[in-house]
């Protein structure tokens, strides 16, 4: 038996939501949001401190009440919100293979909008050796653990990450009366900023070891303790915890996106043009899944950027016929998004995010198009993990039959 | 916390208070793969059968941690013991399997050259797989390699095609054996590591000292794996060392799963088969195993040099997987003595035998080394009548072969928590958590959750379902979700 909407969204996170609530308001009508979680709002459900909301919703909110807020708009709108429905696959080209508690199914969808979000990569991911006691956390598990099930599951943590997210879980940590021991990041510097890093870990006395790697984890049942090494000096110690929180090191779950044939590129997500556009007609890719990760109210602003063309995608039935120009980053510079120009569409918020694979002071970024140079900027620091900007206003002067845009790092 | 687990036909009844209980016909000591597939094997018959292990489950030590392959024996060394027993569990373990809810897959295995001197190799690895009973072994020149490997790096010369070198659950393995000889009546006693012994002299029974109480047995099979040598010497002999030799494995992402059809093994030396790639039945593909002789048979502990090590012949295998995820790291110890061959000793005037050295083939191996033990038993004077109520048992599979409970609308029909996916990178629903709990050898940890339903075993390795997985396994066992992550205070 198959379901047919309008547009079909996989995810019902901020950027889901956000996509829908717009769509909505531009006339769609049968807009379905698939959640395979008992609640709708996503990663912010369990990111239960301030900063939310900010750049989309004009307010400061925690992410619980952000979740919620989200998910009473979508309802107001008229948007139908399934929860617990787990997309497993594709039966065709935009009819996706569900489960949920009334039974398998199908849902068939005009457009399709894959906003699936991002996850970070588990210690198994990182090669971290050593033994496998239980106490090996990520952040998103410890934030449910904590928020939702109100669990005490440390004493004394060493927090792996020095991004945004790190600092997060040591307050979580210390929500749940765990002390955090260090925090222990590979970059020679923290990557999150001065204010943030004081409110969570500057006041608490958190050792911040840079340039330090976590070589061995200890313990028979749970953790016992940590071996860090200084990449640098060679050095080793032993920091006695109970517990080791993985953070940050975001990746695309990108399974649907892939399993569609979907082209992913650089940032591990599906490759989008700057309406959000996959390679795939009439499937649109939007929020964290695209550039993982950035905080909620930047996807929900991408979800709601999608919405503007999968509501021009509806009403034309037109796809561009011509391939986009690819927009290619050069090393130390790791991904951009999105990574294509197709058409006159302007990226969401009129600018591009990218990541860095390296530290890099006062560089100087080049937009070019086979040698013709689109556009520059001064940076003072590219902070690695940490999003950075780039303006749109180059995109007009991108030749649409041209050969690909390259983004270029000139060390000064 | 409850470590007995008493099958419903049993005779010998567990007395709560004292620990103590009638005295067995017989006690296998480890419920590895080796041991279960013993205790499954006698439950067939009126026998009174005891099984202690060590460990917290069913299946914990060497037999989780291994590449999972059903082997033929093609490569085994004629003659031996092991040889016989491998070739013979290949044949009885892949018919098994199918009535037992096992995952298996017939994938064949592609044996690699890739210089000058492993092609000239590969016709002698194909006289000794004659020499072992096996013929079904062909040259597979390199364009048909290529054909049926695409993503096999540049470079490789030719192969021995072994069409029926299988895909197994290490996990389901044990569990089945296990749950068999539980619900025919055999009594498992976990936690309970063999410390002492006073053998029985006379036609007494032994009697088996363990930190979970005192147990009496007429006969003991010593199936202890990375133990058996310690259990051997409390009977008194001193024929071989068990020296751990471990293995180092790494997991990949089910998306790189589509890069391999086969098997691909490389030549092998005169220590190890060497590292495999491989598809699992769970839809991953595993890369190993290392081959580190160590000191300490607890020495499970992954290294950097032993992942550097994989990560870069991985790439080399397979260039692709430079671009994928890795899902899991897994370290076991093979129980190696220095013998070529298993150990395997009947002492019928000590009512003992010894099953061990099984080394990385028990899994194939294990039924065929349950008959084998069966048999020595019955020259020994134990007497085998078979049990006309034996009660077969169908474990749920969850390989990716076999329809999952997500994707069978009449289960979801019939409690539509089968419809409620809990963890959503191995698509495990509510229900299966629930079934696991409360299975006749129920999952009592998230280690033994995983091993029974896939949960948080997959690509996000809980980052989404660590909370609700473990509220689920807590309400169903019990027990607190503090305990279960071992926090409690």
């Amino acid at each position: 038996m198959t379901d047919d909407a309008d547009v079909v969204i996989v995810g019902g996170g901020p950027a889901g939501l956000a996509a829908a609530i717009e769509l909505r308001r531009r006339g769609v009508g049968r807009v379905v949001v698939l959640e395979r979680e008992a609640d709708a709002g996503g990663i912010p459900r369990h990111t239960d401190h301030l900063g939310f909301g900010v750049r989309d919703l004009r307010c400061l909110l925690s992410g619980p009440a952000y979740a919620a807020r989200y998910v009473r708009l979508a309802q107001t709108a008229g948007v139908d919100v399934r929860t617990e429905t787990s997309v497993t696959g594709w039966e065709r080209p935009r009819t996706l293979a569900i489960t949920a508690p009334s039974g398998r199914g199908s849902v068939r969808g005009a457009a399709i909008v894959l906003a699936t979000g991002c996850r970070e990569r588990p210690r198994a991911a990182r090669l971290v050796p050593g033994a496998r006691p239980l106490g090996v956390f990520t952040t998103g598990a410890l934030q449910q653990l904590v928020h939702l099930e109100k669990q005490r599951v440390a004493r004394r943590a060493v927090v792996v990450g020095a991004e945004h997210v790190s600092f997060s879980a040591v307050v979580t940590l210390a929500h749940a009366g765990a002390t955090t021991a260090a925090i222990v990041t590979a970059e020679p510097r923290r990557q999150s900023h001065g204010a943030l890093v004081w409110a969570t870990a500057g006041w608490r006395r958190v050792p911040i070891l840079t340039d330090t790697i976590v070589s061995r984890i200890a313990g028979r049942r749970r953790v016992e303790g940590v071996e860090v090494t200084n990449v640098v000096s060679g050095a080793t110690r032993t920091i006695d915890c109970d517990a080791v929180v993985f953070t940050g090191d975001w990746i695309p779950d990108h399974e649907l996106a892939r399993t569609g044939g979907v082209v992913v590129d650089a940032t591990r997500g599906p490759r989008v043009d700057t309406a959000l556009r996959t390679s795939e007609p009439g499937v649109f890719a939007a929020g964290n899944l695209v550039h993982a990760a950035e905080a909620g109210d930047v996807a929900a602003l991408s979800g709601r950027h999608a919405a503007a063309a999968v509501a021009a995608f509806l009403r034309s039935g037109s796809w561009p016929a011509t391939p986009p120009v690819p927009i290619v980053c050069r090393p130390p510079l790791r991904w951009i998004s999105p990574g294509a120009i197709a058409g006159d569409a302007r990226p969401p918020r009129d600018r591009f995010v990218m990541r860095v694979g390296a530290w890099i002071d006062d560089a100087r970024l080049e937009v070019s198009q086979g040698g013709r140079r689109l556009w520059q900027a001064r940076y003072r620091t590219l902070v690695p993990r940490r999003s950075i900007a780039l303006d749109a206003t180059w995109i007009a002067a991108v030749d649409r039959e041209g050969p690909e845009i390259t983004v270029a790092v000139d060390r000064q | 916390m409850s470590v007995a687990i008493t099958g419903s036909g049993g005779r010998a009844r567990m007395s709560a208070a004292s620990g103590a209980a009638a005295t067995f016909d017989i006690a296998v000591v480890g419920a590895g793969v080796v041991g279960a597939a013993i205790a499954r094997e006698l439950a067939r018959y009126r026998l009174c059968i005891l099984v202690l292990e060590a460990a917290a489950d069913v299946g914990a030590g060497t037999s989780k941690a291994n590449t999972a392959i059903l082997h033929t024996g093609f490569d085994a060394k004629p003659g031996t013991l092991e040889a016989e027993l491998v070739r013979r569990g290949h044949a009885l373990l892949a018919r098994h399997a199918t009535d037992a809810g096992i995952p298996v897959e017939r994938l064949g295995a592609l044996l690699v050259a890739w210089n000058e001197e492993e092609r000239t190799a590969l016709p002698g690895i194909a006289a000794r797989a004659r020499q072992n009973g096996y013929a079904a072994v062909r040259d597979v020149d390199a364009a048909e390699l290529y054909a049926r490997e695409p993503a096999l790096a540049p470079g490789a010369l030719a192969a021995l095609e072994i069409p029926d070198e299988s895909i197994v659950c290490p996990f389901t393995t044990p569990l089945a054996f296990a749950t068999e000889a539980v619900v025919n009546g055999a009594t498992l006693i976990l936690q309970a590591p063999l410390v002492a012994i006073a053998r029985g002299g006379n036609g007494g029974a032994h009697a088996l000292r363990t930190p979970r109480g005192e147990f009496h047995a007429r006969w003991v099979v010593n199936a202890a794996g990375l133990g058996a040598d310690d259990v051997d010497r409390l009977f008194g002999h001193t024929r071989f060392t068990v020296a751990p030799r471990r293995g180092e494995l790494v997991v990949f992402d089910k998306l790189a799963r589509p890069l391999l059809r086969h098997i691909v093994l490389p030549v092998p030396t005169a220590r190890t088969k060497g590292v495999l790639v491989s598809p699992t039945v769970l839809g991953n593909l595993v890369l190993g195993p290392t081959a580190d002789d160590v000191p300490d048979k607890s020495a499970t502990e992954s290294t950097a040099a032993g992942l550097d090590a994989l990560m870069r012949q991985g790439r080399r295998l397979l260039p692709a997987l430079a671009d994928e995820e890795v899902t899991a790291v897994y370290v076991g110890l093979r129980a190696a003595t220095e013998h070529g061959d298993y150990q395997i000793h009947f002492h019928p005037e000590q009512r003992y035998v010894c099953v061990a050295g099984i080394r990385s083939t028990g899994l194939t191996a294990s039924m065929a080394i349950a008959e084998h033990v069966r048999d020595g038993l019955r020259d020994g004077g134990l007497v085998l009548e078979p049990r006309a109520d034996f009660q077969a048992v169908r474990m749920p599979n969850i390989g990716e072969a076999s329809p999952r409970p997500y994707c069978r609308a009449d289960l979801i029909a019939a409690d539509p928590d089968y419809g409620r996916i809990v963890c959503h990178c191995e698509r495990v629903t509510r229900r299966e958590i629930v079934d696991a709990a409360r299975a006749a050898i129920p999952a009592r940890s998230l280690d033994g959750l995983r091993r029974r339903t896939r949960a948080t075993f997959g690509r996000c390795q809980g980052f989404y379902c660590t909370a609700a997985v473990t509220r689920l396994l807590a309400d169903a066992s019990g027990r607190t979700v503090a305990e279960l992550l071992g926090a409690e205070r």
